[in-house]
């Protein structure tokens, strides 16, 4: 539960005022405007909105890969000015390095973060089995020794998910991490990333464009607009948990959904 | 398929087709009653091997000596100058223009000069071999770096990995297939290097043999000589390419099926 005693209803992450321009044939494009929004420790949150919305370079500034152009994200007391090794990142595709094991891809933020770094040569057995330990937690048993380009698609998301965890991360950022995937194995990820969290309970920002994934697990859910993206609505899901793929058809389920949905509609220009 | 079978679909086709040039190579001069001094056929060229055999198989080794310590010397530099092209853009702006000017160069023009440094022998060839392979090897290893996947440069930078950590850990595995790749075709530019040099100013070799055999108008022995460059050259070849798939299998994954 929450690190140090702290009050659970903290605000742990907090995106102030956050607009990011990029430059596009010289000129500045806006990605993202003016986006204030504050994360609970151990709170499940969910962006969603249409493709190309921003969401994407937003979760960028929380994890230290883009700075803002205005505004500020600050997670715990300081503001982000670069990567944190407390926070473990998935993205849309697994990326997972294929000259590498899976086993060895998971263990990968281990020999790279503080303070695992310093200690990785003496405990490389005990990283190994936490590693495997986790990868069984994602029914990825007996493909610890497989190379990426020899497991599905799904397989390597759930890899990819463990390397994300395999630091004890705080914050866990996902970007549509599974977008890719057919929907038989995502609706399947959706209940393995739900059985995580409610055991170890980190701090999830997941950004989707996929309302039902959004309802599923998030505790919030806000809602982007199109470009330049900005915050539509804050939706909070009280769904009770753990909540079962029979859930998204309950008619409270459907109502969350078609509110939300609405949103998106009026977020249009 | 049963293995002889596969094997058989492999090596049919490349051996049909040399058994084959041979064939008409050997008709053709007898119909033709070419003399053995302007063109010997494969049997004269093969009694040719057969009698020189002893001063055959002395140079050609001094040929492989040579070549393959120009390879050796061509692979440290190589790796090294690729490595820090691919990781600084600075040493990659001030060098790139020397480099390929220096590669324009033809290598023929520079062994008089190895010759009035070094002397006749030994060392110009190997010279000559390093300065010939250098080139593909570097760029090559910086091409590998420097098409690095941004994706897998931001797994490694959300973790807070310094420059230096994203190159040990996916710069080189990354331009490793790379540099297995510019082996091949360097060990034989090395090789063709390495004759050249030979060729214009040496006292031993396969280059010096056919040099001094086409002197004597020995031609069948010449035709020896070119015989054993082109073999040695495939050896070298295939010796490289079999290291390259050892250590690179997961570059080739199409071809390699699950646990293989």
């Amino acid at each position: 539960m929450p690190a140090g005693g702290r009050p659970a209803d903290e605000a742990f992450v907090r995106f102030e005022g956050v607009t990011l321009d990029y430059a596009h044939d010289g000129r500045a494009v806006r990605a993202v405007e003016d986006i204030s929004l504050s994360v609970r420790r151990g709170e499940f949150v969910v962006i969603a909105g249409p493709s190309g919305c921003g969401k994407t370079t937003l979760l960028k500034t929380a994890a230290g890969l883009v700075r803002p152009t205005r505004g500020e994200v600050r997670v715990g007391a300081a503001a982000v000015a670069g990567p944190l090794k407390i926070v473990g990142m998935a993205f849309q595709n697994p990326i997972l390095l294929p000259w590498r094991r899976t086993l060895d891809n998971v263990l990968l933020p281990l020999e790279i973060v503080a303070p695992y770094r310093e200690r990785y040569r003496r405990e490389q057995a005990a990283y190994a089995a936490r590693a495997r330990e986790l990868l069984a937690a994602v029914g990825l048993a007996g493909f610890e020794d497989r190379f990426p380009w020899q497991i599905s698609g799904g397989q390597q998301q759930r890899a990819s998910l463990c390397r994300a965890l395999i630091h004890q991360p705080e914050l866990l950022l996902l970007d549509e991490p599974f977008g890719a995937l057919d929907a038989f194995t995502r609706e399947d990820l959706w209940q393995v990333l739900q059985t995580l969290w409610m055991e170890r309970r980190f701090t999830v920002i997941l950004v989707t464009h996929d309302l039902r994934e959004a309802i599923f697990l998030a505790d919030t859910v806000y809602v982007m607009s199109a470009r330049p993206g900005r915050l539509v609505s804050r939706t909070p899901v009280d769904l009770p948990r753990p909540r079962t793929l029979e859930d998204t058809f309950t008619p409270a389920f459907t109502a969350t959904y078609h509110a939300i949905r609405r949103q998106v509609g009026e977020g249009r220009p | 398929m049963t293995g002889l079978q596969r094997a058989a679909r492999e090596w049919l086709p490349p051996a049909g087709v040399i058994v084959a040039a041979l064939l008409a190579w050997e008709l053709g001069v007898r119909a033709l009653r070419v003399p053995d001094y302007i063109l010997p056929g494969p049997i004269a060229t093969w009694q040719a091997i057969w009698q020189w055999h002893r001063a055959i198989w002395f140079n050609a080794a001094q040929t492989l000596y040579t070549t393959l310590a120009g390879f050796a010397l061509a692979l440290a530099g190589g790796m090294g100058l690729g490595l820090a092209i691919g990781y600084s853009t600075l040493v990659y702006r001030a060098l790139y223009p020397l480099l390929v000017a220096f590669n324009s160069v033809p290598k023929v023009a520079i062994v008089p000069v190895l010759v009035i440094w070094f002397g006749i022998g030994t060392v110009p060839a190997i010279a000559t071999a390093f300065l010939i392979s250098f080139f593909p090897i570097v760029v090559n290893v910086a091409t590998g770096l420097a098409t690095l996947e941004p994706e897998w440069q931001d797994v490694l930078r959300s973790l807070g990995a310094s420059r230096w950590d994203i190159f040990r850990k996916i710069g080189i595995p990354r331009s490793l297939p790379y540099f297995f790749a510019s082996m091949k075709v360097a060990v034989t530019l090395a090789f063709v290097g390495a004759v050249i040099a030979e060729t214009v100013a040496s006292n031993r070799g396969i280059g010096y043999l056919m040099l001094s055999a086409s002197a004597r108008f020995e031609v069948p022995l010449v035709f020896a000589g070119l015989v054993v460059v082109a073999l040695m050259g495939v050896v070298l070849f295939a010796a490289f390419s079999i290291v390259e798939r050892r250590l690179t299998g997961w570059a080739y994954r199409g071809q390699v099926g699950i646990g293989a």
